[in-house]
């Protein structure tokens, strides 16, 4: 099954993330990155810029209305994500659980839609 | 047969004798066989189409498998500065062998258990599976699993590793072990099958053939092992699935459920041959999920129209594989039977009795059945809800749609009812 693990931060986490500690944080998460593509389990990752560099596009009347900034003021912002191909929702919310964001700001572990199906 | 699909057929045919010859001999060097055999089946899909299909193509491969393997054997020697004599293999390891050998067969057979070991996850054993025994490459492997190859590729090297490491020796497991050992082999045939089947058709033609992969493997399992009724009942059950393939989808790629698919797309051959594959395996001990499973299957296609079907003899067949193999998904699929027979309240009874049970993973297909029933038994409204909590649980697309139009099926018979009334 594949799973998206969505980060969220908040510029005190970016904070964290960019300071001194941070240098430790990124090892661990540098060491879970390698277990997973040595497992095969790894499909893809990124990580997003800043909230504050986003355009917000929404169509009116048929014409695109682009706003500066993210869509809604929230406390977190979805900074980057994991793409997972693992055994079982529980590993992916084990690998969730260790990753050293989760300690200031939540993941969210959820399915990839599948375009196969059964016949019911 | 210098035609290039004919030639990939024979390749991938001869996959598995090729690898097995090599492995025997170097067993301690299975990740390097391996890399061998399909640089040696490479070689000869590029060169067969040319020059033309060597007379005795088994030993062709074996002989450039076991030159690529030697080098590397040799070069890895030089670096290690190990003292160890690496023996060219005969060219007769493809004809028949000495009496003291064990036979191609054994090899082959010995190759489906080494990548299916207990040591190896799921995904590995099948990973592993389709290279060595289907002959298939790393990126055709990726394609089919929707991953990118450099993940596939992962998968496999670190599995061969694995194998290395675990210092497997290259021989069939022993006879205590063989039932256990050959249920692991068959579960993952079957999970192959599942990820092609599950495919619909047009932009997933590279899963759909994963389903014809598995019925291939499941076949030359089923020549090595003609006596097991179970291998010849995953076969059957392979082939009564598979026939249905061309009406299990409309044209727009919507999931056609099996009471309203055009049975005259069924794929009659494949049924007669599953079904006579199934009758033969039963009428032999010992009795076994994938025949019960096979036997269901058949009893569905044996029925011209949807309400010729024989509920009462599928009912039957649910009730010993639920003794068999009790689990919540055999009495989710033996309340629809019930329901047939004996009306939606009893089949009703009987879901009241597995809700909530936590080894039921496919919530989805709980809440699908019981919307059916309640449906059936005219409660339009509830059968709505069930639907559309089935539609939010599945990760499947088709099916969410396939649930969404039955919800909203379900609504429209509400609307209906109260505009009567």
């Amino acid at each position: 099954m594949k799973y998206m693990l969505m980060i969220y931060d908040n510029p005190d986490t970016r904070e964290i993330f960019f300071s001194e500690q941070g240098a430790e944080l990124m090892r661990e998460i540098d060491a879970i990155m390698e277990e997973l593509k040595q497992s095969g389990e790894l499909l893809g990752t990124e990580a997003l810029a800043d909230p504050s560099t986003t355009k917000t596009v929404l169509v009116q009347g048929g014409a695109p209305v682009v706003t500066d900034g993210p869509l809604a003021e929230a406390k977190e912002h979805f900074g980057g994500y994991l793409l997972l191909d693992c055994e079982s929702i529980e590993r992916a919310v084990e690998i969730a659980a260790r990753w050293p964001s989760a300690r200031f700001s939540p993941l969210e572990v959820r399915p990839i839609m599948d375009t196969a199906g059964m016949e019911m | 047969v210098s035609e290039p699909r004919a030639i990939e057929h024979l390749l991938r045919e001869l996959a598995p004798q090729v690898l097995g010859a090599l492995a025997r001999r170097h067993a301690a060097s299975f990740d390097a066989c391996e890399d061998a055999a399909q640089e040696a089946l490479l070689a000869g899909a590029v060169q067969w189409p040319n020059e033309g299909v060597p007379e005795n193509p088994c030993s062709w491969l074996i002989a450039v498998a076991s030159r690529r393997l030697i080098d590397e054997l040799r070069s890895e020697q030089a670096r290690r500065r190990r003292e160890e004599a690496v023996v060219p293999l005969p060219i007769s390891a493809c004809s028949s062998p000495p009496a003291d050998e064990p036979s191609r067969h054994d090899d082959t057979l010995t190759l489906l258990f080494l990548c299916c070991h207990p040591a190896l996850t799921p995904a590995s054993q099948i990973a592993l599976t389709l290279r060595a025994i289907g002959g298939l490459s790393t990126a055709q492997i990726a394609s089919a699993f929707l991953v990118p190859e450099a993940t596939m590729a992962q998968r496999i090297s670190r599995s061969k590793q694995t194998i290395k490491a675990s210092a497997v020796p290259f021989q069939l497991p022993a006879e205590s072990d063989r039932p256990e050992r050959l249920r692991a082999v068959l579960h993952v045939l079957y999970l192959v099958f599942n990820e092609g089947y599950t495919a619909s058709s047009g932009s997933e033609l590279q899963r759909l053939e994963l389903a014809d992969e598995a019925i291939r493997i499941a076949r030359m399992l089923q020549r090595l092992l003609p006596g097991d009724t179970e291998v010849a009942g995953l076969l059957a059950l392979m082939l009564l699935t598979h026939a249905r393939r061309a009406a299990r989808t409309a044209p727009d790629g919507s999931l056609v459920p099996l009471a309203e698919q055009d049975r005259g797309l069924w794929d009659a051959a494949a049924i007669e041959e599953g079904i006579a594959l199934v009758s033969r395996a039963l009428s032999h001990a010992p009795l076994g999920p994938y025949q019960l499973q096979a036997a269901i299957a058949a009893v569905h296609a044996e029925a011209a129209r949807p309400e010729d079907t024989d509920w009462r003899q599928i009912l039957g067949l649910y009730e010993l594989l639920e003794r068999l193999q009790p689990n919540p998904i055999v009495t989710l699929n033996r309340a629809v039977a019930v329901a047939m027979v004996s009306g939606p309240e009893a089949g009703l009874e009987l879901l009241a009795t597995i809700e909530g049970d936590s080894r039921l993973v496919d919530h989805h297909r709980f809440e699908a059945v019981r919307g059916h029933m309640l449906s059936l038994a005219g409660d339009h409204a509830g059968a709505s809800a069930s639907f559309q909590r089935a539609a939010r649980l599945t990760t499947s697309l088709p099916e969410r749609r396939y649930l969404e139009s039955r919800g909203r099926l379900s609504r429209a018979m509400l609307t209906r009812r109260r505009t009567r009334a």
